[in-house]
Parts: structure tokens; C-alpha cells; sequence
């Protein structure tokens, strides 16, 4: 083990996130211990296992239309899951100190409708939420809203950022003193200390009276994921966590953590100012060949035949259901198509270079189809025993490559018993992960600064 | 079939000045100890269901209001056998996410949960969603298509689309999902949801007679008479109470905030025996009472600790059982998914 003092961040602490996903086959659903992806059961015993290990925070995606392959439900993967802030509303009911993350879409919603949900959510929770804010513009998933497809997709970082103005404002409109002291007082709360949120701006136009005070973290902490150059200035802007896709290979992970720095510094703002929580997957064996063979074991429990074969088909454009997953590569060539939003169309930018790149790996490997997916799939996720494990994330946090992982459990409801039982306290010996929870909010978890209007609203005070 | 008891908890009472006799300091109402007190008092006592008022304007009053979906999702994940039903409006929200959320509090309150169907009139309102107002005449029709789309889209999954058919490892059966593909005059929706179909089938609906006639489908009418209601399958009455306490007479609690302007709705001052009396002679009659109380601190109290144990004991209203679902409690049948085929039906039958 190195010596911590050697490290470019000597005190640096690991911060762990479950992600509960609800959607694709990365959750194995075969297995007899695989419960349900929708009995509250389920939720609350991932929750209060997070909780029992010390995490910041639980995390749940958003589903907004069901997957389809080729115009039709894709019915290989767990779908089929509750409304996030819903579900996240029930589980502050029956947990205390853990974060409860929503992912929300800025182009489906409105802000007098969603930021009033999260600071409910923020409230119910004495100040654990946090919003993984997302964009979305296609009609496919329009289908199901309102006004339909109506944003171009160079608008939706623009409607993004005005709709996190407009729910910031409304969430500074209470003044902490607004509410009366007593029952005496002339009225229930000082109009004054409220102010409506008038927004005109290219995708707002609207004027809000909110109904509610912060919570004790100020702001739910803001999540972002995008990973485009785009998406990370929007994140160096406006968030408080990453929720990044670099968190396997340690080189790459640095790089990305390096490039967010820079961001930051260049959005004016201190560059430890947003954590880092790649997305993972954690396979824990209690030695190296046990770990090597669960991690065999968990990908042929999500890349089953049947899912080879769509995943190939995502790859070559073409139906492949027939094909026989155990035997060859297709001979044939793909196709080039378009993307309409939908999971079956999210297809490689060059099919044919990915193709031949496929065909030259699983001829010098001996792969069949079934194998080659598996071992050209993204290769996320780490793999090996508790200590090996809590030296490799020690060495990750100290080097400023990522701040914390947020873990996928491979199955649900068990899935994290493993980390918290045997990882976490290998972690904790290493002096990299808390041995109790410091404050009560999601924020205080996360070492976080107080919400960005306020640190604005503080200088202009101190000004 | 004995009498149902509502109480809606929102805010601090039905009078806009009740915040003034409640037993907490103004800056606890917004809190979840406070959400989770006033549900855990209609528990014990042996209510039924709680009701929780909502709207984007901030109420009479008070200026405050946690929203109705996550308090009764928290109130849900709080309680064992209390039903929960949040007000939710049909003229700006997306049905799509209106039913998502309502299939969420089923599924975790294990079928417990209702949906009090109500509409926007204030052009404020509109402002504040940044949309068009739909003017009075319009609110009728938008609410029939939202509560279309939204009921259609707790269909669209049958009971038993989830499989898990590890032989053809297929999850889902897609021919148990169902598009539902509908167009209104103001929007269309494709379908189909993304929660699985409520354990109750359908969350129990709840609506007032003017929504109703305008093409809601309600399994509850709330109504201002003590009369049944020809067009839902239960009618509940709405009955505004303000009860004599240990301290002070109904009256008095009344004139000491100023007075309690009528509304179209019954309304019982005075002991608890009274009302008492007064309901058990609206059972049978009516299905349900909603109460709407002057203050919850003073008159859910009373409410527990007089009216319902005696109408318990006298066998006019009965608790919940546990592991019930709200539809079973109000003796409604369970619905069929309108997508069902009807060969699949004879099979399992």
C-alpha cells in the first residue's frame, strides 16, 4: 500500500451512490435471489443496506417511454419501474441519513411542477435530495407528453439551463425567516419575505408564487451526466456531481477528472468544487479466481443468447434473432441507419469499422457472437477481492481521478450486501471511507459548498 | 356495508386561520413529522382514507404546501392499513407523469391508494405552468382526457405482463402490453406506461359531480348531499365539522377565527355525540363522509378520541383490515385491463 502523504490528495474520501437502475440487462432478472424490480420491498431493503454501509446516496433513474427494438417493446431486460420522486418520497419515510437521488428531465417537465416536487422530496427528507437533471429531445419519447416533440435537439441544453434558473429561483423565493415564530404573529408567513419567480426567456415564460421554504441543505444538490463537451460546461456551470461514465480505467478516469478541473476553474468556480462519481459495477470475490469466476458468471447472466443477438443486431442493423449466438460472427455487412431516439436505433456512429474491428478481435480470440459481445461490451465496472479492491479505489481517490463511484448492483435486492460487508470495511482501514455519517444532508455527505445563488447572494451581502 | 370515514389532513384545517389553533408553531406544518403524526392519528382512530388538497397556487392561509403525491407517498410508507388519495389536478400536468405517479403510491402502498380528480380554474395557475389558460368551459373535457389517458395507461400493462421466462428469456410478454395510443382535442399519448399495472388494477377514483358529468370516470362521487350519486358506484358526502373540544365550544372556536364563511358543502357544529348521531343517520344513505375539520389539531383529536370509537362500537363504521386494498375496503370490484383479451380472460377463469 502506498503512503497516503505521497498522494497528490492525502485526505481524500471515497463516496459511494447505489443506483438502483429499473432498466436494461445489466440487472440479471434469471436468477432465483433476483427480487422484484417493483415491490417497495425491494427499494427499501437497497436503501437501508446503503444506509447500514454509510453511502451518500440512493440513486434511481427515469424511464419515460418503454425500450423498443425494430418498432416493437423490448422484452429481454427488467423493465418496468416506479416514478422516481414518488418512490424516493416513500423511502425518506423509512431511512435517515441516506441521499435520494431523482433523475428528472428539464424537456418533459416544468419547473412549477418538478422543482416544487424535489424541494417536497427535499423536505420530507430534511434535506437529502438531489436531482440528476437530464435532457431529452426526441418525438419518439414526445409521444407520450403534451407538446409532443417539440425541442430541437440544439435546444435542450438551452431549456436545461433556463429551467434549473427558474427552479433555483423558485427554491431562494422563501427568505429562512419568512415563516411566522408563533401563532401569535399577524400572519401565517411575511408575504414580503416571499418573492414570485418571473421568468421570460426563450423556453419559459412564467410567474410562479412558491410554495415552499429551502430545506436545511439550501438546494437539492444538482446531479448531470452528460458527457459531451457540451454536457460537461453545462455541469462546470451548474452542478454539484458528475455522474460520469470514467471510472474503470484509472488513466482515463484522471483525464476526465483533469478536463473537469479545468472546466470548473474556467466556469469560475473552485476546482473541487463538483464531485466525480463514475457509474459501476463492483464483482467481489474473496480471492482473485473466485472474483474472475463471478465476474463469468454475471455477464453470461446479462448477455444471455437472446441479448447477444440484440445487442449484435443494435450493431449490424439487422435482425439477427435467428441467428445462433454460440456460433460465428454474421458474415454479412452492416447497415446504415437512422437514429429516432429509440433503444433499438441508438446505433453506432461507423457500423462497418466496428464491425471489421469485432470480426479481426473474435477471429485471433477463437470468440463466438455470445463471447465477443461480452468481452467488446463496455468493460465496466471493477472486479476483485475487498483488499485488492480498497487499494485500487484508494489509489483512484488519493490520485484526484474520481471523488466516489455510483454502483449498479448487478441483482436486486442483494446485490450490495458484498460492498457493504466486506469492501467498506477494508476501505474504512485504509482511512479513505467515513466510519459514521458527519451531518444529516446530502449535501453534508458530500462535502459540498452551499448552493451556488447563495454563495452569490452571500457576496453581495458581504459587498 | 357499513359507513367510510375521510378526513382530509392538508394544511392545518379547512379555515384559513386554523394555523392559529394548532397545537405547533407555524414552521412545523412543512415538516414530516407533522405529515406523519396527523396520518398516524387517522390511523389509529380506524379512518379509512386520508385525503391530501393540492393546487400550484399557494393556499388560503397558510403560504405553504408540500406536494400532495410525495406526502401521500410518505404518509403510505408510514402507515399499514390507512388509505391514501392526493388531490391532483387534470388541466396542466402531463397525464403520462400523473399516472406514473399514482401507480407508484399503489404499488408502494400495496394498494392503497386513491386519486382525487380536480381542475385548474385560476388564470394564475395558468401563469404559472407558462400555458395558455384552458378557459372554465374547457376544464371539463381536459379533465375527461387526462383521467382517459391516465386510466388507460394503468391498462396498458395486463396483471400479468412481467413473465420472467428464463427458458426464452423473455422478461416481459410484449403481447400483455398495450400502446394505447390516444388523441384528445388538446394532446395525444402513445403509451405504454413505464410501472407495471397497480396492484389494484386501477387506484380508486375519486370526483365531484361536476367532473363527473363532464366525462369522469369515477368510482367515488364526492358530493354536497347527503345522496347518493346515480353516476359512480360509491358517493361519499363532504361534511365540513367544527366539534366542541375540552376547552371551548365549537362556536367559540369558530368565532374566535373570525368566523367560518358557508360553502355548499353539510356542515356539523357542536358535541361529538351529535355528530356522531348525525352520521349514523347519513349511513345508509351515503357510502362515505369526507370531513373537512375547522382545525385538525382540535377537532381530529376529538374526532379519536369520541366519534369514531363510538361509531365503532356501534357497528357504523369499521376499521380497515389489514393487507386490504382500498377497492376491496369500499367493496368495489377489482377492473380488468380494458386491453385484456377476453380469451385470456376464459382461460383464467
Amino acid at each position: 500500500m502506498t503512503d497516503p502523504t505521497d498522494t497528490p490528495y492525502p485526505a481524500a474520501q471515497l463516496h459511494f451512490g447505489v443506483f438502483f437502475q429499473g432498466v436494461n440487462h445489466w440487472t440479471i432478472w434469471s436468477d432465483p435471489t433476483s427480487g422484484s424490480q417493483i415491490d417497495p420491498a425491494s427499494y427499501r431493503r437497497v436503501a437501508q443496506t446503503a444506509e447500514r454501509g454509510l453511502f451518500d446516496a440512493f440513486f434511481l433513474g427515469e424511464g419515460l417511454r418503454l425500450r423498443e427494438v425494430d418498432g416493437r417493446v423490448h422484452d429481454l431486460d427488467i423493465a418496468g419501474r416506479p416514478d422516481a420522486i414518488t418512490q424516493l418520497a416513500a423511502l425518506a419515510a423509512v431511512t435517515d441519513r441516506i441521499g435520494l437521488v431523482s433523475t428528472s428531465n428539464t424537456t418533459f417537465n416544468e419547473p412549477v411542477d418538478l422543482a416544487h416536487r424535489l424541494s417536497s422530496l427535499d423536505l420530507l427528507s430534511d434535506g437529502r435530495a438531489g436531482w440528476n437533471v437530464v435532457t431529452t429531445d426526441n418525438a419518439w419519447t414526445g409521444a407520450n407528453f403534451r407538446r409532443g416533440g417539440y425541442l430541437d435537439h440544439a435546444d435542450r441544453y438551452v431549456r436545461a439551463e433556463q429551467f434549473l434558473t427558474v427552479a433555483r429561483a423558485m427554491w431562494d423565493s422563501w427568505d429562512d425567516d419568512a415563516i411566522a415564530a408563533t401563532r401569535q404573529a399577524q400572519s401565517w408567513a411575511d408575504r414580503s419575505a416571499i418573492s414570485p419567480v418571473r421568468v421570460r426567456s426563450t423556453q419559459f415564460d412564467v410567474e410562479i408564487v412558491p410554495t415552499l421554504p429551502r430545506s436545511p441543505q439550501g438546494h437539492p444538490v444538482i446531479f448531470q451526466a452528460g458527457d459531451s463537451g457540451e454536457g460537461r460546461d453545462f455541469a462546470a456551470r451548474n452542478a454539484d456531481v458528475i455522474f460520469s461514465a470514467h471510472g474503470t480505467d484509472f488513466d482515463d478516469a484522471l483525464a476526465f477528472a483533469t478536463d473537469v478541473r479545468a472546466r470548473l476553474r474556467a466556469a469560475g468556480r473552485p476546482d473541487d468544487d463538483i464531485r466525480i462519481l463514475p457509474g459501476t459495477e463492483i464483482i467481489i470475490g474473496d480471492t482473485e479466481a473466485e472474483a474472475q469466476e463471478k465476474l463469468h458468471w454475471v455477464r453470461r447472466g446479462q448477455v444471455t443468447p437472446r441479448t447477444a443477438l440484440t445487442i449484435a443486431g443494435l450493431v449490424w442493423n439487422r435482425d439477427l434473432s435467428d441467428r445462433d449466438a454460440d456460433g460465428p460472427l454474421p458474415a454479412e455487412d452492416p447497415i446504415v441507419a437512422e437514429n429516432d431516439g429509440s433503444f433499438g436505433s441508438r446505433r453506432t456512429k461507423d457500423p462497418y469499422a466496428v464491425v471489421r474491428s469485432w470480426r479481426e478481435q473474435a477471429e485471433a480470440n477463437h470468440w463466438t457472437l455470445r463471447e465477443a459481445v461480452i468481452a467488446l461490451g463496455p468493460q465496466r465496472g471493477h472486479v476483485g477481492t475487498p483488499s485488492g479492491l480498497a487499494d485500487r479505489f484508494a489509489h483512484f481517490v488519493r490520485h484526484g481521478a474520481v471523488d466516489g463511484f455510483n454502483v449498479s448492483p448487478y441483482i436486486i435486492p442483494d446485490g450490495l450486501d458484498d460492498i457493504v460487508d466486506k469492501l467498506v470495511p477494508e476501505l474504512q482501514e485504509r482511512g479513505v471511507y467515513r466510519t459514521a455519517y458527519a451531518g444529516t444532508t446530502l449535501r453534508e455527505h458530500l462535502g459540498l459548498r452551499p448552493p451556488l445563488t447563495h454563495r452569490a447572494a452571500d457576496r453581495r451581502r458581504a459587498g | 356495508m357499513t359507513l367510510h370515514l375521510a378526513v382530509e389532513i392538508d394544511g392545518d384545517g379547512d379555515h384559513p386561520e386554523a394555523w392559529r389553533r394548532a397545537t405547533h408553531p407555524p414552521r412545523e406544518l412543512l415538516t414530516p413529522r407533522r405529515v406523519a403524526r396527523v396520518a398516524a392519528i387517522a390511523e389509529n382512530a380506524g379512518f379509512t382514507l386520508v385525503t391530501l388538497d393540492d393546487e400550484v397556487l399557494p393556499p388560503a392561509g397558510v403560504a405553504g404546501r408540500v406536494g400532495a403525491i410525495e406526502r401521500a407517498a410518505f404518509v403510505a410508507a408510514s402507515t399499514s392499513v390507512l388509505a391514501v388519495a392526493p388531490v391532483v389536478s387534470t388541466t396542466y400536468a402531463e397525464p403520462f407523469h400523473v399516472s406514473s405517479q399514482l401507480a407508484t403510491l399503489d404499488h408502494l402502498s400495496a394498494g392503497r391508494a386513491g386519486w382525487v380528480v380536480s381542475a385548474s380554474a385560476d388564470a394564475a395557475a395558468a401563469r404559472a405552468w407558462g400555458r395558455p389558460q384552458v378557459p372554465a368551459e374547457g376544464l371539463g373535457n381536459e379533465a375527461r382526457d387526462a383521467m382517459t389517458v391516465v386510466v388507460d395507461l394503468w391498462d396498458s400493462w395486463e396483471d400479468d405482463a412481467v413473465i420472467r421466462d428464463v427458458t426464452t428469456s423473455r422478461y416481459l410478454d410484449r403481447d400483455r402490453l398495450h400502446y394505447i395510443d390516444f388523441t384528445g382535442d388538446t394532446f395525444a399519448v402513445k403509451g405504454p406506461a413505464i410501472v407495471p399495472r397497480p396492484p389494484q388494477g386501477r387506484p380508486v377514483v375519486f370526483a365531484p359531480p361536476a367532473l363527473i358529468d363532464a366525462g369522469v370516470n369515477a368510482d367515488v362521487a364526492l358530493v354536497s348531499r347527503p345522496t347518493r350519486a346515480t353516476a359512480a358506484a360509491r358517493t361519499f358526502v363532504e361534511v365540513e365539522i367544527a366539534l366542541d373540544t375540552a376547552d371551548a365550544t365549537a362556536e367559540a372556536r369558530i368565532a374566535a377565527l373570525g368566523g367560518w364563511p358557508n360553502t355548499d358543502r353539510q356542515r356539523y357544529t357542536g358535541t361529538a355525540a351529535g355528530l356522531v348521531a348525525w352520521l349514523a343517520a347519513v349511513h345508509g344513505q351515503v357510502d362515505g363522509v369526507r370531513l373537512h375539520a375547522l382545525v385538525l389539531d382540535e377537532d381530529l383529536a376529538v374526532l379519536s378520541s369520541l366519534v369514531v370509537p363510538s361509531l365503532l362500537e356501534a357497528g357504523v363504521v369499521a376499521r380497515p383490515l389489514p393487507g386490504a386494498t382500498l377497492r376491496t375496503t369500499l367493496g368495489l370490484p377489482r377492473p380488468v385491463s380494458r386491453f385484456a383479451a377476453p380469451s385470456t380472460l376464459a382461460e383464467v377463469r
